[in-house]
């Protein structure tokens, strides 16, 4: 069988499928739903502290602070970490309670590319607050995962 | 076993606010990368994290492939009473780990 033209071009959506699936900014958005039970978070409370230019996206490191008393009536139940860019919306989310003391976390994350974090924190009284960082990413994690 | 280092300190005054970091040696192989034979290789993840003290679950969270290798999370708790902390680290392919470590408070 000889390969004309026709039969590359109806190989182009095979080979895009090859390439691993890819976050949206929808498929942040749903996840932040399915996580808040479609409820919008506010802006504020949450301090998302990364790098705006960051040199290696294999390990990222965050800081999450949220501005709580963290009482038995007033406290952080949980934090949550969104991108948009990566393979999947979710990084990681964190249980805390009153126990917790101080409602900060630290943790090292990838990041697949320049993109969109969210940072959502739930508190006891079922409200959700966020902050949404911008940043550049100059050395993707997973390049070698990247088709083509 | 993983080698996994927590960091804390040994004894803290009644009510204190102490910083826990904890690490695991672990690829956190992601599944979406091509190996050298060809295909995918197959995703390796740490999927939950837990710290209990004395029992009570006072911290806990759930990783995805996005946590780096060797993931590393840091947090807080009050020192309450001397006692153990627990660390549980659970994963794919039947990866379970637990760490403990001694707290004691100064009267």
């Amino acid at each position: 069988m000889t390969i004309t033209r026709r039969h590359l071009l109806t190989a182009i959506p095979l080979l895009a499928l090859v390439k691993p699936a890819a976050a949206t900014p929808e498929a942040m958005a749903t996840a932040i739903a399915s996580y808040t039970g479609n409820k919008l978070p506010k802006t504020g409370k949450v301090t998302f502290d990364i790098a705006k230019l960051i040199d290696n996206g294999n390990a990222v490191p965050v800081t999450i602070r949220v501005d709580s008393p963290m009482t038995e009536q007033d406290h952080v139940t949980g934090i949550a970490i969104f991108n948009e860019k990566n393979p999947l919306p979710d990084v990681a989310r964190f249980t805390l309670g009153p126990r917790a003391g101080k409602a900060e976390v630290s943790t090292r994350i990838r990041l697949a590319t320049s993109q969109k974090l969210s940072a959502i924190a739930q508190l006891s009284d079922g409200s959700y607050w966020q902050q949404t960082v911008d940043v550049i990413v100059t050395l993707a994690a997973c390049i070698e995962g990247e088709a083509m | 076993m993983a080698r996994a280092l927590i960091h804390m300190p040994a004894d803290a005054r009644s009510g204190e606010i102490i910083e826990i970091r904890a690490l695991i040696a672990h690829p956190m192989e992601t599944g979406f990368r091509p190996g050298n034979a060809g295909g995918i290789l197959p995703r390796d993840i740490i999927r939950n994290f837990v710290c209990k003290y004395n029992g009570v679950q006072v911290f806990a969270a759930e990783l995805h492939p996005a946590m780096s290798a060797n993931p590393y999370i840091a947090f807080h708790t009050r020192a309450t009473e001397s006692g153990t902390l627990e660390f549980t680290w659970t994963g794919d392919n039947g990866l379970a780990q637990t760490e403990t470590a001694r707290l004691t408070i100064a009267s």
